[in-house]
């Protein structure tokens, strides 16, 4: 076992190609994906609705035009505005003051501001409003540090046209669970089959190695390498993108590990069916990928697909970890709010793992 | 002598296409055994079928006394197996490679060492260079290292000399006859006859069947025919006239020499006088013993015309 | 009229020499065995006069052009076959006959006669609608040597042409190629069965990058006081 795990690293570090599947895609996809996104943040047009015209709500517009992001594209004088703005597709938020915004603050030490933003492109949406929280945030610092009675604004945010809002948050557990998929169950099959092919199998089997430890051989170097691999992930998307991290970071990891191991026996799975690399290729990225990209609700809410592929879905691995990387990491749930889809995934890679040393065959045919 | 693999009537088909048809053969203990033949002759097919990798249609084969069907989990630690490509991992270095092989077998290069120093030490020095860079020479001596590092009963080796070198396969084949004495059994296949009489015994196959099985010598001795040997400077033209001849029975290429052979004992005179009238004016002859590759010949027209 | 004029051709990869100042010729209508021990450079050799890679120095001309300036031309007046055959696997022998007919710019109508003669002269009017997977390996080998050559270059480049191919077959071969080579086609072989090495006009014998030996079989024996091509080779290789 050992001596296999040792052959298996060092077949990885020497080939350049798998590496570079392994980290580098990855880290890049990330990247690309999170700066694509954060380039927008400049000049957004904002339109303000201020019906109380106080000291404070002219404040917070102030602050808000001073901080650079956005620039006032008009201030509205009736609700019927609010949708002519949004139609013309140009104004990307509308903060909106009640009538009485100042002086309920002053007198409640409570006061409500609302934010409307065009969630149809919802990074955009997604970072505006936090940006606006941000600097009302500030603000509220700002004033507190002067006043006994701590004063608070609550926020009531409302997104129009896209109210499931995807974001770049949103694309992170996407990401993770695309190149889990991608690195763990499309490195095995093909590290497998190339086996096959090379002629090196027919000397394995021969030998007394039993087919458990062939496979533990192969799968143990990409557990620890796609984990390694995540974790790169996900510190990219809290450094650099400040991505929210709600739960908890123990269960996060636990997950992953399930996860890998998971994609990896359909790893194995494949490498038992297909006898070249070639079709390990294929099967890997057609049968796979491309469903998990398509209906795991990754990019395209999966609510509004037709039953069949809503069925189809739910067959699919990747689509129980999103969620549950959406539930830890955005909601911050703990395990008791993710305990079914972790079941299902258990019962998915023990399926995966029996049928793979059923059909791993002891001879060539 | 002891039998140590018996094959018995063994057939094997892949889909409509049959691989190889009523294999029957002993192999005795400490044998050099050879199965001599063309790809496409089946020999491949056998050979995994003996290292337990492929189920034949029918028949059965005991190696060391195992059944390869019933029994291939105990079979498998007594045999060394080399596939028809060297089977080596391309990245991993020589030192690499036979530490793995030692360590799937469970045991370690140091203590069977004695077994395969002959043929590492001639590697030794490339060690640390990785198995796709070496020459063809070398990596035949590598893989026969993996395959010996666990000290089997039997040795199976599917054409360990193709695509190697004139000087690299008779080194190998002098490996082979030191390993012999060593009391491993070794069975070894290959397209080159010249090969045959390095073994003990060989069998040649064609379309996967068996066309004869005994000593070199003695397969080169059932040729029947009247050969003699015949050049010109013109060779194109040489064995098109002469298999004009009427006595002709074959004439082909052999190297340096024409190999003529005829039913009938043929007067060189009357050839020469053949010869001259079709304008080939050079020819030299003499009388040639037959090689393998003239019985080859011989048994593979015999076995078409059947 | 010389086919192939190499004079002091050298090769390196970084450090290692894998063509030592090699030097020789090869006439028209000749049969040249290039013989040498696995890693030799043979193959570095055979790479650089067929334009796949270019010399680190030394004047190469193939064909009678040079290999520096005219590699175009050169490809265009060679042929060349490996030891695996270039033949599509999935197509049949016409198409395969069709396809590489297009490649080196035949017209339709000779594409057409190409097809007919090869059919012909192989005999496979039983073959013909075969994909070439389902040939016999010899008949496979002899096409792939006629479509090397179905622009009729007058030199042929084959590398190892004849491997793992019966006895028969074999022969049936190289009578092809003598065939050729009376018809005053260059014939440039590698080939590991030391008896063909016979079959050639000339050998040269390859050792660490130069050539060691060049001259007729005949005559190469008699200098090494061997019997065989063989044991010339195993002198020559073993040092």
């Amino acid at each position: 076992m050992r001596i296999f795990i040792i052959k298996e690293f060092l077949q990885i570090i020497r080939d350049r190609r798998s590496l570079l599947i392994l980290f580098g895609i990855p880290v890049v996809q990330i990247l690309l994906f999170g700066f694509a996104l954060k380039s927008e943040m400049k000049n957004v047009h904002l339109a303000i609705f201020d019906q109380s015209k106080d000291a404070y709500s002219q404040e917070i517009s102030r602050k808000m035009l001073a901080s650079g992001y956005f620039i006032l594209d008009r201030n509205l004088a009736n609700a019927q505005e609010m949708d002519d703005v949004f139609r013309e597709g140009k104004v990307r938020e509308i903060l909106v003051f009640g009538n009485n915004f100042g002086e309920e603050l002053e007198k409640n030490g409570n006061a409500k501001i609302q934010i409307i933003t065009d969630a149809s492109d919802p990074n955009t949406a997604n970072i505006v409003y936090s940006y606006t929280q941000a600097i009302i945030n500030d603000y509220l610092m700002e004033i507190n540090a002067t006043t006994i009675k701590p004063l608070m604004i609550n926020i009531e945010t409302q997104m129009r046209y896209n109210p499931e809002l995807k974001s770049v948050f949103m694309f992170v557990p996407g990401i993770i669970t695309i190149i889990l998929m991608l690195v763990s169950t499309m490195m095995t099959s093909i590290s497998i089959t190339k086996e096959k092919e090379m002629g090196t199998m027919e000397v394995l089997l021969v030998s007394p190695v039993k087919p458990w430890q062939i496979i533990m051989g192969k799968v143990v170097p990409y557990v620890i390498l796609s984990f390694i691999s995540a974790i790169i992930i996900l510190m990219i998307s809290y450094f650099v993108f400040l991505m929210p991290f709600a739960g908890s970071l123990g269960l996060l990891l636990l997950e992953t590990i399930l996860f890998i191991v998971l994609a990896l026996s359909l790893g194995v799975f494949i490498s038992t069916v297909s006898k070249t690399q070639q079709v390990a290729m294929l099967l890997s990225m057609f049968a796979l990928l491309l469903p998990t990209i398509l209906l795991s609700g990754f990019i395209f809410p999966v609510k509004n697909m037709p039953e069949i592929l809503i069925w189809i879905s739910h067959l699919l691995p990747p689509k129980w970890f999103v969620i549950i990387i959406k539930n830890i990491m955005i909601k911050g749930n703990g395990f008791m709010l993710v305990w079914k889809e972790t079941a299902i995934l258990v019962g998915m890679t023990i399926l995966f793992i029996s049928l793979s040393i059923k059909k791993f065959k002891v001879r060539l045919e | 002598m002891e039998t140590i693999i018996q094959i018995n009537q063994v057939y094997k088909s892949y889909e409509e296409i049959r691989a190889i048809s009523d294999i029957s053969v002993d192999i005795q203990s400490a044998e050099l055994f050879g199965f001599i033949g063309p790809d496409g002759a089946g020999k491949s097919t056998l050979f995994r079928i003996m290292a337990t990798l492929l189920l034949p249609d029918s028949g059965e084969v005991q190696m060391a006394h195992l059944d390869t069907i019933k029994d291939y989990k105990k079979l498998r630690t007594k045999l060394g197996y080399m596939p028809g490509r060297f089977s080596l991992y391309q990245d991993l270095t020589v030192e690499e490679n036979l530490n793995f092989f030692a360590g799937i077998f469970k045991t370690s290069v140091s203590k069977n060492y004695h077994l395969i120093k002959d043929i590492y030490q001639q590697i030794e020095p490339f060690k640390k260079r990785k198995a796709g860079d070496l020459s063809g020479g070398m990596k035949q001596k590598l893989a026969l290292s993996c395959a010996l590092i666990h000290k089997p009963e039997i040795l199976l080796l599917d054409e360990p000399t193709t695509g190697v070198d004139a000087v690299s396969r008779m080194e190998f084949w002098e490996m082979l006859h030191k390993l012999k004495t060593q009391g491993i059994t070794i069975v070894v296949s290959t397209p080159y006859m010249d090969e045959a009489s390095l073994c003990d015994r060989v069998a040649l196959m064609q379309k996967g069947k068996i066309m004869g099985v005994d000593k070199p010598q003695k397969i080169v001795d059932l040729f029947s025919k009247h050969l003699i040997g015949v050049k010109a400077k013109n060779m194109y033209g040489l064995v098109n006239k002469l298999r004009e001849y009427p006595l002709c029975h074959s004439a082909y290429l052999f190297g340096e020499w024409i190999h003529f052979s005829s039913e009938q004992e043929v007067v060189k005179n009357k050839l020469q006088e053949f010869l001259r009238s079709k304008g080939i004016y050079d020819a030299q002859m003499q009388n040639i013993q037959p090689n393998m590759e003239d019985s080859f010949i011989d048994l593979m027209t015999q076995n078409i015309i059947e | 009229m010389k086919q192939v004029i190499v004079k002091n051709l050298v090769k390196k990869f970084g450090a290692f020499v894998a063509n030592d100042h090699l030097s020789f010729e090869v006439e028209q209508g000749e049969i040249f065995g290039f013989l040498g021990a696995n890693g030799a450079g043979k193959t570095t050799t055979i790479r650089i006069l067929c334009g796949l890679s270019a010399p680190t120095s030394g004047e190469v001309k193939v064909a009678t052009y040079d290999i520096y300036t005219q590699r175009e031309q050169i490809k265009k007046h060679i042929g060349y076959m490996s030891q695996k055959f270039s033949l599509y696997n999935d197509l049949s022998i016409s198409e395969n006959i069709r396809l590489y007919g297009g490649i080196y710019g035949l017209s339709r109508k000779a594409i057409k006669e190409k097809i007919e003669e090869y059919i012909e002269k192989l005999q496979l009017k039983e073959y013909q609608t075969l994909k070439v997977f389902d040939l016999p390996l010899g008949v496979k080998q002899k096409l792939a040597f006629l479509v090397a050559i179905i622009h009729n270059p007058p030199i042929v480049f084959l590398d190892e042409p004849t491997g793992g191919v019966d006895p028969i077959t074999r022969r049936q071969f190289w009578e092809m190629l003598y065939e050729e080579a009376n018809n005053g086609k260059t014939i440039f072989v590698t080939t590991h069965y030391m008896d063909e090495a016979e079959y050639c006009h000339r050998v040269s014998i390859m050792v660490d990058g130069k050539i060691a030996a060049l001259d007729t079989p005949e005559a190469l024996k008699q200098k090494y006081k061997a019997d065989s091509i063989e044991k010339v080779f195993i002198k020559l290789a073993r040092g």
